[in-house]
């Protein structure tokens, strides 16, 4: 296995009390695979992704409990100076906004070449070279002529292409793409995708795609983590989770997005608000807005429940999943 | 620059069949924001031609999507729909009154009735007013609506009317959540009884779970108020759920324009179809037999639109006439009068049909 996270608590101090934004989330990814984590605004899902990345700010955040084991080695147990050695060069991160990412002030070249400077100890001219190369491959026109050249002076989606050759630029094992589309238009999102699906076959990469759009999972997930609340609520192969979601957040989930191919009458709304991270409901996280709540719900936090009745594997935190899946 | 296009127009105008007079008549609206030089004198040395030459009839009950990528202009024609924007050539037709031509009062009693909801829940609603100033507000520029005495209760029922507690009349915007932040941007929108609502990307700032509950509010209204919808997004599930007829922009044009269906099932416009095709389906079985037409190269600048038909650079079928000549905004030749979905506007010259949206 290349990642696996094993049990991780996550809490932030602030002055209101103590947020807890993760709370017990297990995934892995191995190489090659898409591991697609999916999820609404504070579901604890970009939070995982940097402790992962050990990007976290610390304080307020506090990792409480937990493992974060790449290649069987736990990172959480390593110094901040052996640490620094796998980012970049064998772990990587994709940001959303790669405008405020990429500094605005220094050429895309050197930005590019830094990384080659740093952690291969290159010279200024040689990581020059490499930065083209590496532009080259993201498919960035003219690119030689536009090493040179600022961050402002390049378009959305090639500035998001210039981000991911970034993450490239070491050949990393794995690449922890967070949110990478969600600020491009819809035809520059086909290409990014096309471009970050073909990189990771060619490198045999694993690649956490950590997304709130449930169109592109479909697109290019392998499996799939639907979290609520900082914790996983259900863990399938994708095929699975559309055909048959065995937890009814899933499922309202994809019964509330519009479809291109059909025009709908009234859109399935779950009902409610996401949960306020100072004062989880107790029980079952999402019982406030479960269709299916009963008073067990309220009491009992359900367990990732193993509710493999196929060959695949897969799970869901749903006491009456059974019903889920077959109601 | 394009001329006014004579058959787009006549075109445009040949209203569909059963919906009475259009509420809103847009002709050939043009928006070029000037490009200066210089500093004490200045020198207009080109300018972005943001919206260039749209035209299109909005009908009482009707929503109209409009789709298009950033850039394309859509925001533009918002407001200029609204006259916030003053254009540079075209007119807007309320119930026979251009509206491009109106100031002061005149402007003003348009305005109650053309009304707007914005994108971001969170910089369009100002901090510092509570809840019942900011939905009470345009009952101090619109006295008429509502007599001082009664702006409170008008304020309770408005918030009752988007599904928010009526009691919540004191707090500040920060109390609440993104999509509950929309609900007070639409009763804002709905105070003075408008007849058209312009949304500019209303929901993409939300949730998906949430994003559902806004979507089907605005359904619910529309019936309740007999509201006609601009809706403009670039989201194109969702314009495709709410809308009765889209009109797909490009770089300040209309590329086509026809029923939701039209648009989604028969597409003939190269451009409606590359976009149909790269959006993702939440399907993963359709993964495998799904046509893909993905787009090389980004949108040209609107400073310095190509010549001819502005798609033609990015476009697989372009030849040597798109160049040369502008497509006209109307029926394709080969289609008209046929009684088939594909006969509808479309600005190609090689305008063809292609069902890309995979079937389920």
């Amino acid at each position: 296995m290349l990642l696996e996270v094993r049990d991780l608590h996550v809490e932030f101090h602030t002055r209101d009390g103590v947020a807890k934004a993760v709370n017990g989330v297990d995934y892995s990814v191995n190489a090659g695979e898409t591991l697609a984590v999916l999820g609404e605004s504070g579901s604890g899902k970009s939070v995982t992704a940097q402790a992962v990345m050990g990007i976290l700010d610390i304080p307020p955040g506090k990792i409480t409990q937990g493992e974060i084991l790449f290649q069987g080695q736990d990172l959480l147990k390593l110094k901040e100076e052996e640490r620094r050695k796998i980012r970049g060069a064998k772990m990587a991160m994709v940001f959303q906004d790669a405008l405020s990412s990429l500094n605005p002030v220094v050429s895309v070249g050197d930005q590019l070449g830094e990384m080659f400077q740093v952690h291969k100890g290159m010279s200024r001219k040689d990581s020059r070279a490499k930065a083209v190369e590496l532009m080259d491959r993201v498919r960035i026109p003219a690119a030689k002529e536009r090493v040179g050249q600022y961050p402002h002076q390049f378009s959305g989606g090639m500035r998001q292409r210039i981000m991911i050759a970034m993450a490239l630029a070491l050949e990393p094992e794995l690449i922890i793409a967070d949110e990478p589309t969600t600020a491009l238009d819809v035809t520059v999102q086909a290409q990014v995708m096309d471009l970050l699906a073909e990189l990771q076959r060619e490198l045999n990469m694993g690649l956490i795609l950590i997304t709130h759009d449930l169109g592109v999972v479909a697109d290019v997930a392998d499996k799939i983590a639907v979290m609520y609340a900082g914790r996983i609520v259900e863990r399938a192969p994708v095929h699975e989770i559309y055909k048959a979601p065995a937890h009814p957040y899933t499922k309202g989930l994809l019964e509330s997005i519009p479809r291109l191919d059909q025009k709908g009458q009234e859109l399935y709304a779950i009902k409610g608000l996401p949960p306020n991270l100072l004062a989880i409901p107790p029980g079952c996280a999402f019982n406030p807005r479960c269709p299916l709540a009963r008073d067990r719900c309220r009491t009992d936090v359900p367990p990732l429940y193993d509710v493999t009745e196929s060959p695949v594997k897969r799970a869901s935190a749903c006491h009456f999943w059974k019903e889920c899946l077959h109601g | 620059m394009a001329d006014l296009n004579d058959e787009a127009v006549a075109a445009a105008l040949d209203a569909p069949v059963g919906r009475g007079e259009p509420i809103l008549q847009v002709r050939n609206l043009k928006k070029h924001f000037p490009l200066t030089q210089g500093i004490l004198f200045k020198k207009q040395v080109g300018a972005v031609k943001a919206v260039d030459g749209v035209s299109f009839d909005l009908y009482q009950g009707e929503t109209l999507g409009i789709v298009g990528e950033s850039g394309c202009g859509k925001s533009t024609v918002a407001k200029l729909l609204m006259n916030l924007e003053r254009a540079t050539a075209g007119e807007v037709f309320y119930k026979g009154q251009d509206i491009t031509k109106l100031s002061g009062r005149a402007l003003k009693a348009v305005r109650r009735n053309i009304q707007m909801v914005f994108q971001d829940p969170y910089t369009s609603l100002n901090p510092r007013m509570t809840v019942g100033d900011i939905i009470g507000e345009p009952f101090d520029i619109h006295s008429e609506v509502a007599p001082k005495g009664d702006r409170r209760r008008k304020v309770q029922e408005l918030l009752d009317v988007v599904g928010l507690n009526p009691e919540y009349i004191n707090r500040y915007p920060h109390q609440f959540s993104g999509g509950q932040r929309q609900r007070i941007g639409i009763a804002r929108g709905l105070a003075l009884n408008p007849e058209i609502i312009i949304c500019d990307e209303p929901v993409s700032a939300l949730d998906v779970s949430v994003q559902a509950q806004v979507i089907n509010l605005m359904g619910k209204l529309q019936d309740e108020f007999n509201l006609s919808y601009v809706f403009i997004a670039h989201d194109l599930s969702i314009v495709r759920h709410i809308s009765d007829r889209v009109g797909v922009m490009y770089l300040g044009k209309m590329a086509e324009i026809g029923t939701d269906e039209q648009i989604y099932e028969h597409p003939t416009h190269p451009y409606t179809q590359a976009l149909l095709s790269a959006v993702p389906v939440p399907d993963p079985e359709a993964r495998a037999h799904r046509e893909r037409i993905i787009l090389t190269g980004d949108v040209p600048s609107p400073a310095n639109p190509p010549s001819g038909c502005s798609f033609r650079t990015r476009c697989w079928k372009a030849q040597e006439k798109c160049s040369q000549e502008a497509p006209v905004l109307a029926i394709p030749e080969r289609f008209k009068g046929q009684d088939t979905p594909a006969a509808h506007f479309s600005a190609c010259h090689f305008a063809e049909e292609k069902n890309v949206v995979p079937a389920h």
